[in-house]
């Protein structure tokens, strides 16, 4: 614990008082909205004079637009504009998804609509405004449009290849980008070292299926100036600024409003060409523009991610001791970089956290980042971690195969040990403070392995065949501005918080992070009544609203609690001493000498309450003639909060899956699954283990179901819930979460972030418990999603 | 997508239905439980005139049973199919396959009629009637007529039923005591479409010889396969592991799955082999128990 945050630091007078609600499991506030359909999501939102847009979207993964002829679009009833990209050139700039930071990186100018050639299927050709979306739609079906159709690339091992499609001529070739990291001396290592496992293991490319699909209103209004956007979207300030950008507008005549949002993982914090055109559209219209992309759509539209082969190779002494990690990693990202965060970054993060958790001298990394005429990737949940993790511990399991060890032992005796922090790993990142071994020693506790391997023995017996894996893994959270800043992306690191006291003696809090259902308005409102001294139900927060929130960075990379969280406090804290100073004008004492329990001030000493906070309110805003003239009154405060010391807030943890293989049909069921991680300060219990389950369900996704699967010819062939398979209810086992706190010293608050650890973990933890599994019959498998087809495959059983 | 414009009309009676359908005219379509008609509707794959909604025609409602056969009415919901006391008793695999069906709230509103019309190759309810050697009802404004289930299905979502007919009822023999039904199905989750999936239904003597074999395989082909020769190898002799090893060898012949997302013909020719034993090897025990 941070010797910092103590009840004293904080303001408090005792750590166990009823307001005391950090490391409390506080019901969300907003939860029964969300259950009783009461929430405001973008598509909830009609405004007067509101119009539709639909898309005719590519066919082709590669193709020259011939001709479009709008004329049969334009009679259908309803049918109120067609906009090509020609169209919306005129209003909007294209955008070129690079950062500074990532040497060489280069890609194409993107348009809100192709000017001239579709590069993927699913891609936004033309677009039709109609009265209805239904109508719109209606347009779509009659619009013509000519495509010649060109080779398309679709393999990324060939993007570079002699003969290839270079999908930008410009460009000269199809390389976004590509880094080695390199430290020690690893060609020496390997050639040194007792055994060296290898093995090429594949991420299989899939997206973050959200609720509530992209929506997006864009209401320019001719009469003062400005455009207002209601948005799903993590990111509400970067897309103020990218609106006003890209539309040549002034940032301050754009407006972004974000109220509910359905689920977003990443995939909500990324500039889509389909929003984009909305935008450029409502300007050329002077009207509201609604886009609700449907699930069809969203299959085609959506980023993707994770599209990954990876060999690796992993050397070690006869003691089992890790001397090298040698990594060439390969990542196709469809025909453009995202902006403004790029699709360079997923990569980058494979190079920056292979090995991660784990001592040892030499490393080597190479990303190549490469086009491809498919769906645009980018972050998704957990960037780059699952498939970080999924190579290090597959290596780790075959090393320990190897040398005969146990695959606990093998990693007890590599990670690094909790007293060697502050250290800077091999990749070249800077921990603070991490808790391998801690963790590792609390999910022993948690974990029956002896039982689990006196079954598994009884089970092989019988023909069952089960299996335990394990996975170490680090987390990035709290990112700096080292993360996109540095590279010239307008993407804010820092975010605040405002925080006023109402006549009533409540609260408003006004944050510059977001709320996507995860719970962060709820752990605000934690934050500010801990740090006020009121009942958490007197707190209401506002968040996602670009013109009366504080600036900030909004939710991605966890950053909600860890940063946001600190704001807060921070706002919180400064508020407290301001009533408290308000209060002893008041009452005639010294402000030390009082404090805030409940909403009422109260003598520090004694307990005894001496004001409810609205008397105080009462008097501060209807009565101030009766206050010293002199008095400071304003109940209102702002503190913004940016890490200072450490490039990012790492976390660790680590995971484990038990697990039984159907050998006949290559099924894998989920018997038992655990996590211990350590984000530090536990905010609140019940939604950091629900983000933890979370996060191992779409860990789990991405290692047994979901896939986004093209044909030779870039057509997506997985384009509905049906095709698609999304992890559900009834195959997820149940999982177990531990803690262990090792809070930042950052921030008061200590927290780092908690939403990606089960991600990241997941995927490597099942393969190593299918391998497992399976070791008796000799099999193994390496490439995700596991399906029973590679399963068989891997047995023999089918060629 | 939205749905395109389109009429809407719901009928009382099979007689109101059939001046609909003469007024609607061939475009129109048909809207029972509308669990696969309208999310065809929603990708604007079909675009009909007008939908008909027989849901409120009682005469194709209600499970009876009169001699030895069992009638159940067409908008007779998975849901109720899996609930049934007289299906449970009389075709014990239409209980059993009821849960297997997609997920509860498609159940809820599923039908037996609008399954066996749509004749998706991966759904259930067509194998088993095929293997309950059921009859398919159907009728029309010129009257009723009487359709083995292995004729009604004609291939890759195409059946026997013609324009202005719908399916009132299916009439299957009730069980006997020598009889034997299973369904044993492969999916990546529950609720999916199986990757290969088997409705089985045996006669079986009290020593264990096997007077009747229909194995029926659905999601391995463009409709519910009989698996003619695997039947074939298992009748005339007391059920064994050697007898279900013979159907199992036989299947190569029986079936030619082409693939799909899962996996290529291999895997589904695999998989068919693996169900077929866990399937009959349901009936070995009592089987044994009878000898």
């Amino acid at each position: 614990m941070n010797e910092i945050v103590t009840p004293k630091s904080l303001g408090l007078s005792r750590e166990d008082l009823p307001n005391s609600y950090i490391g409390r499991s506080v019901p969300r506030p907003n939860a029964r909205k969300l259950v009783e359909g009461r929430a405001t999501y973008t598509d909830d939102v009609t405004l007067p004079r509101l119009v539709h847009a639909a898309f005719l979207r590519s066919p082709h993964a590669h193709a020259r637009i011939v001709s479009i002829d709008t004329a049969a679009a334009l009679a259908v009833p309803g049918v109120v504009r067609v906009f090509t990209g020609a169209d919306l050139a005129k209003v909007c700039d294209p955008w070129v998804a690079v950062l500074a930071h990532l040497k060489g990186m280069k890609s194409a100018p993107q348009y809100p609509l192709p000017l001239e050639r579709a590069t993927w299927q699913g891609e936004a050709v033309v677009a039709v405004v109609a009265e209805t979306r239904a109508a719109a739609e209606d347009g779509v079906a009659a619009l013509a449009v000519a495509f010649d159709a060109l080779p398309a690339q679709v393999d990324m091992e060939t993007a570079l290849a002699p003969g290839a499609v270079v999908i930008h001529p410009e460009l000269g070739d199809n390389l976004v980008f590509t880094r080695t990291a390199e430290t020690g001396n690893v060609e020496a290592a390997i050639a040194g070292a007792h055994k060296v496992v290898e093995a090429t293991f594949h991420t299989g490319r899939h997206t973050g299926v959200t609720l509530e699909p992209r929506s997006i209103i864009a209401d320019y209004n001719r009469a003062d100036g400005t455009l207002t956007v209601h948005h799903s979207t993590q990111a509400p300030h970067m897309m103020q600024n990218v609106f006003a950008t890209q539309l040549r507008m002034a940032e301050g005549d754009v407006r972004v409003i974000c109220k509910d949002v359905g689920g977003s993982y990443g995939i909500k914090v990324h500039v889509y060409p389909d929003e984009m055109a909305v935008a450029c559209m409502s300007k050329i219209m002077g009207r509201p523009v609604k886009f609700i992309a449907d699930r069809f759509e969203a299959f085609g539209s959506d980023i993707h991610a994770r599209d990954h082969r990876i060999k690796g190779r992993l050397a070690v002494d006869a003691e089992g001791r890790f001397l090298a990690f040698d990594i060439d990693d390969l990542t196709g990202i469809g025909p453009y970089s995202v902006y403004p965060r790029t699709s360079a970054v997923e990569g980058n993060q494979v190079v920056n956290l292979c090995g991660g958790p784990y001592a040892f001298d030499n490393y080597r990394c190479t990303t190549t980042v490469v086009l491809q005429n498919k769906a645009p990737t980018s972050q998704y949940r957990a960037v780059g971690h699952p498939i970080a993790t999924t190579v290090t511990e597959g290596l780790v399991d075959l090393a320990a195969e190897a040398l005969g060890i146990d695959p606990v032992a093998i990693r007890r005796k590599n990670l690094i040990r909790d007293d060697a922090y502050p250290c800077t790993s091999p990749a070249g990142m800077k921990f603070e403070g991490l808790s391998h071994h801690a963790s590792l020693d609390k999910l022993l506790e948690m974990v029956p392995v002896e039982k689990i391997r006196a079954d598994q023995a009884e089970q092989r017996k019988r023909g069952v065949y089960r299996g335990l894996g394990f996975a170490s893994f680090i987390e990035l959270t709290n990112p700096s501005p080292f993360m996109y800043g540095i590279g010239g992306a307008k993407i804010s690191a820092q975010d605040g918080c405002t925080v006023r006291m109402d006549p009533d003696g409540s609260l408003v809090a006004l944050s510059g992070v977001t709320e996507q259902g995860q719970g962060t308005e709820a752990i605000l409102a934690q934050i500010v009544a801990h740090g006020v001294g009121v009942p958490v139900s007197k707190v209401k927060v506002v968040t996602g609203d670009t013109q009366t929130t504080p600036y900030g960075g909004g939710t991605w990379a966890c950053r909600g609690a860890g940063i946001g969280g600190e704001a807060a406090l921070q706002s919180a804290i400064a508020l407290k001493e301001q009533i408290l100073e308000v209060a002893g004008a008041m009452l005639q004492a010294q402000a030390a000498s009082l404090d805030i329990v409940m909403g009422e001030v109260v003598d520090k000493a004694t307990g005894q309450v001496r004001m409810p906070l609205a008397e105080l309110g009462r008097i501060v805003y209807y009565r101030g003639d009766t206050l010293p003239k002199d008095l400071a009154r304003e109940l209102v405060q702002t503190r913004h909060f940016i890490t200072k010391e450490y490039p990012f807030a790492f976390t660790n943890g680590i995971q484990a899956s038990w697990l039984e293989v159907d050998v006949e049909t290559g099924m894998v069921k989920l018997l038992e699954h655990w996590c211990v991680e350590d984000c530090g300060r536990v905010i609140n219990p019940m939604l950091v283990d629900e983000q933890v389950r979370g996060g191992i369900v779409q860990g789990i996704g991405g290692a047994l179901y979901e896939h986004c699967i093209y044909n030779e010819d870039g057509q997506l062939l997985t384009t509905t819930l049906a095709d698609y398979l999304v992890p559900m209810a009834a195959e997820m086992p149940d999982m177990h979460v531990g803690h262990v706190e090792t809070p930042t010293k950052e921030s008061l608050l200590g927290a780092k972030g908690a939403g990606e650890a089960g991600t990241a973990g997941a995927p490597a933890a099942i393969m190593n418990a299918i391998n497992d599994a399976l070791s008796p019959l000799g099999a193994r498998v390496l490439a995700q999603p596991f399906t029973p087809d590679r399963i068989l495959r891997a047995l023999g059983t089918i060629a | 997508m939205k749905w395109p414009a389109m009429g809407y009309a719901r009928v009382e009676s099979l007689d109101e239905l059939w001046q609909v359908l003469d007024a609607a005219g061939p475009e129109a379509q048909i809207l029972a439980g509308g669990q696969s008609l309208l999310a065809t509707l929603s990708f604007r794959l079909s675009e009909p005139s007008g939908l008909i909604d027989i849901t409120r025609i009682a005469a194709l409602r209600g499970v009876s049973v009169a001699g030895a056969t069992l009638r159940i009415g067409s908008l007779t919901r998975h849901a109720e199919l899996g609930r049934d006391p007289l299906v449970a008793a009389h075709a014990p695999i239409l209980a059993e396959a009821a849960p297997l069906i997609a997920h509860p709230a498609i159940r809820n509103r599923g039908t037996i009629g609008g399954s066996l019309a749509l004749a998706d190759p991966a759904a259930e309810l067509p194998a088993c009637v095929v293997a309950l050697d059921a009859t398919i009802v159907v009728a029309s404004r010129g009257g009723e007529r009487r359709v083995p289930a292995a004729d009604f299905f004609q291939g890759l979502f195409t059946t026997d039923l013609q324009p202005g007919e719908i399916i009132t009822a299916v009439e299957v023999p009730v069980a006997t005591p020598a009889s034997r039904q299973t369904i044993v199905e492969v999916t990546r989750r529950s609720g999916d479409y199986a990757m290969a999936g088997l409705a089985a239904v045996l006669a079986m003597r009290a020593d264990g010889t096997v007077d009747a074999a229909r194995l029926v395989f659905f999601g391995v082909g463009s409709g519910a396969e009989i698996a003619t020769g695997a039947s074939a190898a298992l009748i005339g002799a007391p059920l064994t592991r050697a007898t279900i090893a013979a159907a199992q060898g036989a299947l190569a012949d029986d079936l030619d799955p082409p693939g799909d997302l899962h996996g290529g013909p291999e895997l589904k020719r695999h998989l068919a082999r693996v169900i077929t034993a866990r399937a009959l090897d349901t009936f070995l025990a009592s089987a044994e128990q009878a000898a």
